[in-house]
């Protein structure tokens, strides 16, 4: 995975399989500690105790379709190589959160990338869902919650066109 | 008809807005990308950017797109799957942005399935 983003798309649609109806995205980029932060919450069915203990070894899935799961261990593996972690979690029935740490300067750490791309993917691909992404830098703080935009525009489906150009645009101030 | 209060409008608001949610009632044309770690990995996001894109620029309110898993087809990820009510679905290999804008423009809007980057039938 070239972007950080693809690693947030990727755990994330793994909590939409799991039956959330809502995904809250945070970033957080400390600069004077060095540090970065990544968590995707859910609030689907959760990981079972049996399969969280083999979560991140890339031979093992639940999927039938295939003999390997590499989406959760390729973010482990990025976190470590940066000289952070991950960890998982996850209360059965009440949703699972995926937290990876980075040094932020660190050369192996691949940068953010098109986060707007991620997150209209997911909205768009999860219509019914909610999501709420939050990031927060030295330049400041971005919330983006689409319930607020959904109210805002009564309640119409995100994939209505006027709801959908309102999101694109408040999408321009996460573009890098 | 007398004036028209604040109310009255809400009530139209609330109409139209019913009746264009109406509309995203049947679908006739799924159009599934398939977004799992492989997919992504391969271009999936790029993909799903640019159907995203093309929706917004056609009338059409027939067409659904989703989202779903792996289709256990890895090496030929970005797959996307075309379905067409009453037709077998096709599936599309190797996909990237301008792919997607042909497949939607000739297969999804005018039904004329891209052999090209067909994979397969069913």
């Amino acid at each position: 995975m070239k972007e950080l983003a693809l690693h947030i798309l990727d755990v994330a649609e793994n909590g939409i399989t799991a039956g959330a109806d809502r995904i809250c995205i945070t970033v957080e980029e400390d600069r004077t500690e060095n540090r970065m932060e990544i968590s995707i919450a859910d609030n689907g069915r959760g990981v079972p105790e049996d399969v969280m203990k083999r979560i991140t070894d890339p031979f093992y899935t639940t999927r039938t379709t295939r003999r390997v799961g590499l989406g959760l261990s390729l973010f482990e593996d990025t976190a470590r190589r940066c000289g952070g972690s991950m960890t998982i979690d996850s209360e059965p029935g009440q949703g699972t959160r995926v937290t990876a740490t980075f040094v932020h300067d660190h050369i192996d750490r691949p940068p953010l990338g098109d986060m707007a791309g991620t997150l209209m993917t997911l909205i768009y691909s999860n219509p019914e869902g909610d999501l709420v992404y939050r990031s927060h830098s030295g330049d400041g703080e971005i919330v983006i919650d689409t319930k607020q935009v959904r109210k805002q525009f009564n309640n119409r489906p995100i994939t209505d066109p006027d709801v959908f150009r309102h999101l694109m645009k408040q999408m321009e101030q996460i573009k890098t | 008809m007398g004036k028209m209060t604040i109310d009255d409008l809400k009530k139209i608001k609330e109409q139209t807005s019913e009746e264009t949610s109406l509309r995203h009632g049947a679908a006739n044309v799924k159009i599934i990308v398939h977004m799992g770690t492989c997919g992504i990995a391969a271009g999936a996001r790029e993909v799903m950017n640019a159907l995203m894109d093309e929706m917004g620029q056609t009338d059409r309110q027939d067409i659904r797109v989703m989202a779903s898993a792996c289709l256990g087809m890895c090496s030929s990820e970005p797959n996307v799957t075309v379905a067409v009510e009453g037709e077998e679905p096709i599936v599309y290999q190797h996909m990237d942005a301008n792919k997607m804008r042909q497949v939607f423009r000739r297969h999804v809007l005018e039904g004329e399935v891209q052999t090209d980057f067909a994979l397969a039938r069913g």
